[in-house]
């Protein structure tokens, strides 16, 4: 048997509320009112496709054996990076090894669903495991439909033939040149163009095409789909093509546009993670992604279905929030407004690729060090043990601390330093089993942190070099429980 | 075993700029105010000078590296002179260097300036700058006050005190320092505050308010050393001799390794108790008369008093409060202002210290000299409190 074995989910705890982006903006658009309904995700604005896409690997790999992982494959529309393999840079931070395929799938909302097909196509990996990992972190126009209706957020699948919680039955894919919107090599937002022929001409006509020849091919009826997921911003639009073909209504998935909106190559995989999260044994599950075309694959949930559960998942990530409501922030977030940052954020944030290629393991990984004469934990691993009463040189194993629990032994709140979204919070960190380190902490709520709280580690944007187009990543410390 | 630094190099001559915003100053200007002083008082000529040491801390915002500012603004004649730099530390290690110069025998007259030009940069607090190719990559964007309110975080944490008790003892700290820096006419800050208003401030970084933090400034302040037998050949009385002077430098065992809890200064116990060896300090609670330590911050100080052994672990809070660190209290902490209100010029800073024991041995203090000061330690940290220099000098009367 063969398909699904892990998943994980990811989305921003930030939830910006909807009425507040119209409280902004129905000045301009009066029909954004009428969108003005529960709340959108939000990357904090540590967080891209990358960083997310590091969480949601994370909580896949909370039921998966890492070294069993033979590829990742990473869709998404929104790659921080056009030329640098940005999957490289997410299994390196799942510390996934230096001997596995890496892949960057892009350029379609059904960059998932076709990435997903071509793992399955392939069958077991010479590790036995592929994952996919999804991540979109999604820019639109200040003051737009988009901007109303799309969230951030990624998630993964593990897809292999030990412990398979989905047997996958079969795929299909239509391809169209449709093009519903684009966004072409210059620029970093989309163009879109009316919705209702975006509906009648593209999602009626072309789902039910592929869905058809799929349920014919596996001798399928419509009716016996218990999960149908069909990504789309269009509330009406899944129901009516599951209609269309006869699927039942009560199988069409909701897209939670109300709770986070849709999280474009990303989204397909992670209304597929709610229902991995919901189906019973023996329920068929029908994907569908759309774009350019059509991409279909079916699978049968088995009996591992209700065991096999990730250490979040999507209802933990769903439920995982902040309330926002200052759009101001959000938009500042996303680069849509011009930003004062105050002379010290003028300061130069070069990136020196030698160094920091030196220093990839305690920058990517989060490696430390553990003495092999004294058992002593540290990091950053140095030549010398830290432990006055060894000294040992280079006595030191790689020690990975991404997955250790620490507790926060001193901090504060700077308002002096430049960030991005001030106060900086950060502090020493002793972690669990030895070792500390003064660092960042992120996603801090005003009264959260004090000495002894409970923190984890996350992956995140450490630094902007906006004068040469980079970015830097480090781990952070945010509270246990937030 | 080695004999020390006690009582083998006085102080010949001081000299230090009015320290504050200089805005119509230039380095080279804050050099020669603090040296034309210091050569009148030394009484010698420029040429009797043999050798120097040049401090200045934060080169890319100040005079730029090397020790050849130094040279060039005094026209010195070529004598050597040797830059340094380590943070904070860096007036005090000015002065290290000399003082060991001419307790070697390698000269007989040495100077030690530091100086720094911080208002240059365009905006208030110590310049944004870069830790180190490797360092900034992982090390969060701590500023000053950011890196010593941790302090705050681990003292309440460890003694169990409460917030707000210990808000008012640091607001203690620094309504003393004004009053002690309104009286003093080189200092930066000179209106004196209440602890309402430092306590009502706004947040620098949490716990710390405006108040709770010293005054960034420009300045320079320099010493001319010798031994005993050549002040004295050249007509000096009361002279002021160095007793000890001490440097720790941390190891990365608080950062990275031991239980070390946030609360206090390694370094500045380590230092500490080696000075006090140095200079034969048995008992510095009745021993020391004044000190002038590191008051980057209000908690700094507070916790300093603790690791240079002047109160008990956890009764620092009660003691400040006490006013036993007052001008009038048990041993007057930061007579002259302090970084506080004195201000901060970070090369100048220890020098600065210096500066001010050698006016109040000498009973030149003005307003605010103090009755029978006999010996006094000077404290200086550079970096932040889970990684650190810390510079302690003792200077006291020549008897």
């Amino acid at each position: 048997m063969f398909g699904i074995t892990a998943y994980g989910a990811y989305i921003p705890r930030s939830r910006l509320s909807r009425a507040a982006m119209a409280d902004a903006n129905d000045w301009f658009d009066t029909s954004l009112r009428g969108l003005a309904k529960g709340e959108r995700s939000v990357c904090n604005w540590d967080e891209d496709t990358i960083t997310m896409a590091v969480e949601a690997g994370q909580d896949c790999l909370s039921l998966l054996d890492a070294s069993s992982v033979g590829a990742l494959y990473l869709a998404s529309t929104t790659m921080p990076f056009l030329d640098r393999q940005n999957s490289v840079v997410v299994s390196q931070a799942l510390n996934l090894g230096d001997h596995l395929r890496t892949m960057d799938v892009s350029a379609s909302q059904r960059a998932a669903t076709s990435a997903l097909i071509a793992m399955l196509e392939a069958g077991s990996s010479d590790k036995g495991s592929a994952m996919l990992v999804a991540s979109e972190h999604r820019r639109s126009k200040c003051g737009s439909r988009a901007e109303m209706l799309w969230g951030d957020g990624a998630a993964a699948l593990g897809v292999g033939s030990d412990g398979v919680m989905a047997e996958y039955l079969g795929c299909e894919t239509y391809v169209t040149d449709f093009v519903d919107h684009y966004r072409g090599e210059d620029s970093t937002l989309d163009y879109e163009w009316e919705e209702r022929w975006v509906r009648d001409e593209g999602y009626l006509k072309s789902v039910p095409l592929a869905v058809s020849r799929l349920l014919e091919k596996a001798g399928v009826k419509a009716g016996e789909i218990a999960h149908f997921v069909l990504a789309s911003d269009q509330a009406k639009t899944p129901p009516a093509v599951a209609e269309e073909l006869g699927i039942s209504a009560e199988a069409v998935v909701d897209n939670r546009i109300a709770s986070m909106g849709v999280s474009g190559a990303a989204h397909p995989i992670l209304m597929l993670t709610s229902v991995l999260e919901a189906a019973q044994p023996g329920d068929l599950i029908m994907l569908a992604g759309f774009g350019q075309g059509t991409d279909v694959v079916l699978f049968r949930a088995t009996d591992q279905i209700k065991d096999r559960r990730p250490k979040t998942g999507f209802a933990g990530a769903l439920e995982r929030r902040r309330p926002d409501t200052n759009y101001n922030r959000f938009l500042s977030f996303n680069n849509l407004v011009e930003r004062e940052t105050g002379k010290r954020g003028e300061l130069d944030k070069q990136s020196y690729l030698a160094a920091m290629y030196r220093k990839k393991d305690l920058l990517t990984g989060f490696i430390g060090g553990k003495c092999r004469e004294c058992g002593t934990i540290q990091i950053p691993k140095e030549n010398y043990c830290v432990n006055p009463d060894c000294g040992a040189l280079h006595s030191q194993d790689d020690y990975p601390m991404s997955g250790l629990p620490g507790r926060v032994k001193t901090w504060t709140a700077d308002r002096l330093t430049f960030d991005w979204n001030p106060p900086a919070y950060f502090g020493l960190v002793e972690f669990e089993g030895g070792g500390r380190l003064m660092m960042d902490f992120t996603e801090v709520e005003a009264g959260s942190i004090e000495t002894g709280v409970a923190v984890s580690m996350h992956f995140r944007i450490r630094q902007f070099d906006n004068q040469r187009g980079f970015r830097k990543y480090f781990w952070k410390a945010t509270p246990s429980g937030q | 075993m080695a004999s020390g630094i006690k009582d083998k190099v006085v102080i010949l001559g001081m000299g230090c700029s009015k320290f504050g915003e200089r805005w119509d100053a230039s380095p080279a200007d804050l050099m020669v105010e603090a040296f034309e002083e210091c050569l009148a008082d030394a009484g010698i000529e420029k040429k009797d000078i043999e050798m120097g040491w040049f401090g200045a801390g934060i080169d890319a915002y100040n005079v730029g590296s090397s020790a050849l500012p130094l040279s060039l603004a005094l026209r010195l004649s070529n004598i050597p002179v040797t830059k340094v730099e380590n943070m904070c530390a860096t007036g005090t290690e000015a002065f290290r260097g000399a003082v060991y110069a001419v307790a070697s025998g390698a000269c007989d007259i040495a100077l030690a300036l530091g100086v720094e030009k911080l208002k240059d940069v365009g905006y208030g607090g110590l310049p944004q700058r870069t830790r180190g190719v490797e360092n900034d990559m992982f090390w969060p964007n701590l500023s000053a006050p950011g890196s010593f309110a941790q302090l705050a975080s681990g003292y309440r944490a460890k003694h169990g005190i409460d917030r707000t008790e210990l808000k008012r003892a640091m607001a203690h700290v620094s309504v003393k320092s004004h009053a002690n820096g309104a009286k003093n006419p080189k200092a930066h800050l000179r209106r004196e505050i209440t602890e309402e208003q430092a306590i009502n401030a706004p947040y620098i970084a949490e716990p710390i308010g405006l108040y709770d933090c010293c005054g960034v400034s420009d300045g320079s302040a320099c010493a001319i050393v010798t031994t005993p037998e050549i002040a004295r050949r050249l007509g000096k009385t009361d002279l002021v001799s160095v007793k000890a002077v001490q440097l720790a430098v941390s190891n990365g065992d608080e950062a990275s390794f031991s239980d070390w809890d946030g609360s206090y200064l390694k370094t500045t116990r380590i230092a500490a108790q080696r000075a006090y060896n140095e200079a034969g300090i048995r008992k510095p609670r009745e021993e020391i008369s004044m000190t002038e330590v590191h008051d980057c911050f209000s908690i700094t100080e507070l916790v300093t008093m603790e690791d240079l052994q002047l109160s008990d672990e956890g009764q620092a809070v009660r003691d400040v409060l006490n006013g036993d660190f007052d001008a009038d209290g048990r041993i007057p902490c930061q007579i002259d202002g302090g970084l506080k209100c004195f201000g901060h010029p970070i090369g100048a800073s220890g020098l600065r210290m210096i500066y001010e024991n050698y006016l109040q041995f000498q009973g030149r203090a003005g307003d605010r000299q103090l009755p029978n000061a006999r010996l006094a330690l000077n404290h200086n940290l550079g970096g932040f409190p889970h990684q650190n220099i810390c510079s302690i000098s003792i200077i006291g009367r020549y008897e």
